[in-house]
């Protein structure tokens, strides 16, 4: 416990080396988790209201830009130097016009895709083209059919060479507390859109990755689902206490659930604007309704540019 | 009144009456209810069946007694029986159906198997599949059971020359099939695997082989069919035993009504080997669930 509760910024690499070894043994990892996302956010704060200490990078994006060739057809520059620098346990919004290479950007950051230029740095490690370092999870939950909700919430772990067995017995307790008891031993398809998309971040998050990245999680989700779904994920992430990178098209859950806003441009995706979000948490429901919220989500709407009306002319020219 | 017009075709109405002065009149709609199909009882159904069947037997048997029907070409009911009773009773019966019941469920299995796993393979290296598709293609498109008498000269005229016919018209199936399940893998699953950072066994284990083999099921039922013609064939072409080589010889001494008892023998086994392989698929079915559970423990 000492360890933890060092200082992690000035040993971001040794910091994450106890991590790893807390997070083999199992149970007491839950309530260890917990602590440790509680302290960094506090920390987080403090260092940016002192401003004594520059906040220490968790994932950086250096220069990062991605150029498509097709036989027969002109390159596309789909990312054009592309800079996002991101402090442990931070919650960063990306949000852009359709087009603009969000999901590139996460295919770089998941190592899926070699970048054209530039390099993904975690913890200051050079890990541009590893696979397996963050937790990625699509719009689409893509649950296996053939396995159990638990089953499927394992995979992350059942290939990370943890035993079945044991993985099932640290993934019960989170179905329990996350809204999925009862529907352990159910196939994806007897599920609501919400709890599958519940089962697919949990299976993201059981995966021991500091970092997440959660593309449009709850695009497909009617409104009401949504926003029960944002502070489902809220709750989550102060328990967890991991950096989540969010690509969101919605302006006001990317104000509501962030701590920073990334807003870029369509193509070529650049880097429009770095804003931070001055709102306390925990945050109610009614922050919607205050003048900071309001303005910024007009901001935020202003930098995002023309309405996607317009786009289609846009992207032809 | 153009309107009117148009609005008439959409009505479930009557026909409608274009005037000469160009107005048009929309009949009134008629009432009408959806039309409801009563379910007979099972046993009713049943029964029609039966009565079907009985009828179609004394017809045949009246026909040939009363001379309507060649009873040299088609033989009659009665005749039949007897032979098939003589067939049972002190004939091969029993050698000539294991024969053939055992030729086909092996090629069936090599074939099925072979084919399966050639068709993952493709999985592995899209080039290898690039290079092997036009030859399987082509093998596909082969009329195999053209190749019957090479195939007995070469294997014999023992088992194994029938269950490599039931092998040449299985395989190919298989493994087109496969490949077709093999492209057909979810690209946005496999990428999920590689982001959790899955090795490739550990995608094909736990994600292509769960997917394809709602693919491979669907492939049984054909190939147990294909499976019996091949081996049929065979025995045709050349054999000591097999239902193939009774019917072939029954005709050859014009015993029209030892064909017929080859023929339903045929039949009863066709049945059996159906039986056979609906349980498999059963038991593969519950496989994909169960396997996620005993397959990951590796």
């Amino acid at each position: 416990m000492a360890r933890l509760t060092a200082r992690w910024g000035r040993s971001a690499a040794a910091d994450s080396a106890t991590l790893g070894a807390v997070s083999g043994i199992g149970t007491l990892f839950a309530a260890m988790g917990e602590t440790r996302g509680c302290e960094r956010r506090k920390e987080t704060r403090m260092a940016d209201t002192l401003g004594d200490v520059p906040p220490p990078s968790k994932i950086h994006l250096k220069q990062v830009s991605q150029i498509f060739e097709t036989p027969g057809q002109p390159e596309v520059l789909a990312l054009d130097r592309i800079d996002i620098d991101i402090a442990p346990g931070r919650f960063v919004s990306l949000i852009g016009p359709s087009g603009c290479g969000k999901s590139t950007i996460f295919n770089v950051i998941a190592g899926l895709l070699a970048p054209s230029e530039g390099s993904v740095e975690i913890d200051g490690e050079d890990v541009t083209g590893y696979i397996g370092l963050v937790g990625y999870m699509l719009q689409k939950d893509l649950l296996l059919p053939w396995r159990t909700v638990l089953d499927n919430v394992i995979l992350g772990m059942e290939i990370r060479g943890v035993p079945v067995r044991q993985a099932r017995e640290r993934a019960r307790p989170y179905l329990e507390r996350y809204g999925l008891a009862g529907f352990e031993r159910q196939y994806p398809p007897a599920l609501s859109g919400g709890m599958r998309q519940r089962a697919a971040l949990l299976r993201t998050l059981l995966c021991d990755t500091e970092v997440i990245l959660l593309d449009e999680p709850f695009g497909a989700l009617d409104a009401q689902t949504r926003s029960a779904m944002q502070e489902w994920l809220l709750r989550l992430w102060e328990d967890f206490g991991r950096t989540v990178i969010f690509v969101t098209h919605d302006v006001e859950e990317a104000v509501y659930l962030s701590d920073e806003i990334y807003v870029l441009s369509p193509r070529p995706g650049r880097v429009r604007a770095h804003l931070e979000v001055p709102l306390a948490r925990p945050r109610p429901r009614s922050i919607v309704t205050t003048d900071v919220f309001a303005r910024l989500r007009e901001h935020c709407v202003e930098l995002l540019g023309p309405a996607p009306t317009d786009l289609p002319a846009d992207v032809a020219a | 009144m153009i309107n009117v017009g148009h609005l008439a075709t959409m009505l479930p109405g009557g026909r409608v009456v274009r005037r000469e002065d160009g107005t048009v009149v929309v009949p009134p709609v008629t009432r009408r209810r959806l039309p409801v199909q009563r379910r007979w009882h099972t046993a009713r159904i049943a029964a029609w069946q039966l009565g079907i069947l009985v009828c179609l037997i004394a017809y045949w048997e009246v026909g040939v007694r009363v001379g309507f029907i060649d009873g040299f070409f088609w033989s009659q009911p009665s005749q039949v029986w007897t032979s098939l009773v003589t067939f049972v009773g002190e004939g091969d019966a029993l050698v000539d159906t294991w024969f053939t019941f055992r030729a086909t469920l092996l090629g069936f299995a090599v074939g099925t198997t072979v084919g399966a796993l050639i068709g993952l393979s493709f999985w592995w290296s899209r080039n290898y599949a690039t290079i092997v598709q036009p030859y399987l293609v082509c093998f596909e498109a082969m009329p195999k059971l053209a190749l019957a008498p090479l195939v007995v000269l070469v294997f014999g005229m023992g088992l194994s020359s029938k269950v490599a016919m039931g092998v040449a018209l299985t395989m190919v199936v298989t493994t087109l099939t496969c490949f077709a399940g093999v492209k057909a893998v979810d690209s946005d699953q496999e990428r999920l695997f590689y982001s959790l950072g899955a090795h490739r066994i550990q995608v094909f284990n736990k994600l292509v082989l769960p997917s394809v083999l709602p693919w491979i099921i669907s492939v049984l039922r054909i190939n147990i069919g294909l499976a019996l013609t091949g081996t049929i064939v065979g025995e045709f072409i050349s054999s000591q035993h097999g239902l193939g080589r009774l019917i072939l010889y029954a005709g050859e001494v014009y015993d029209i009504a030892l064909i017929w008892v080859g023929v339903l023998v045929l039949s009863v086994l066709s049945i059996a080997l159906y039986v056979i392989v609906g349980q498999l698929e059963r038991w593969l079915i519950k496989g994909v669930a169960h396997g996620a559970a005993t397959g990951a423990a590796r």
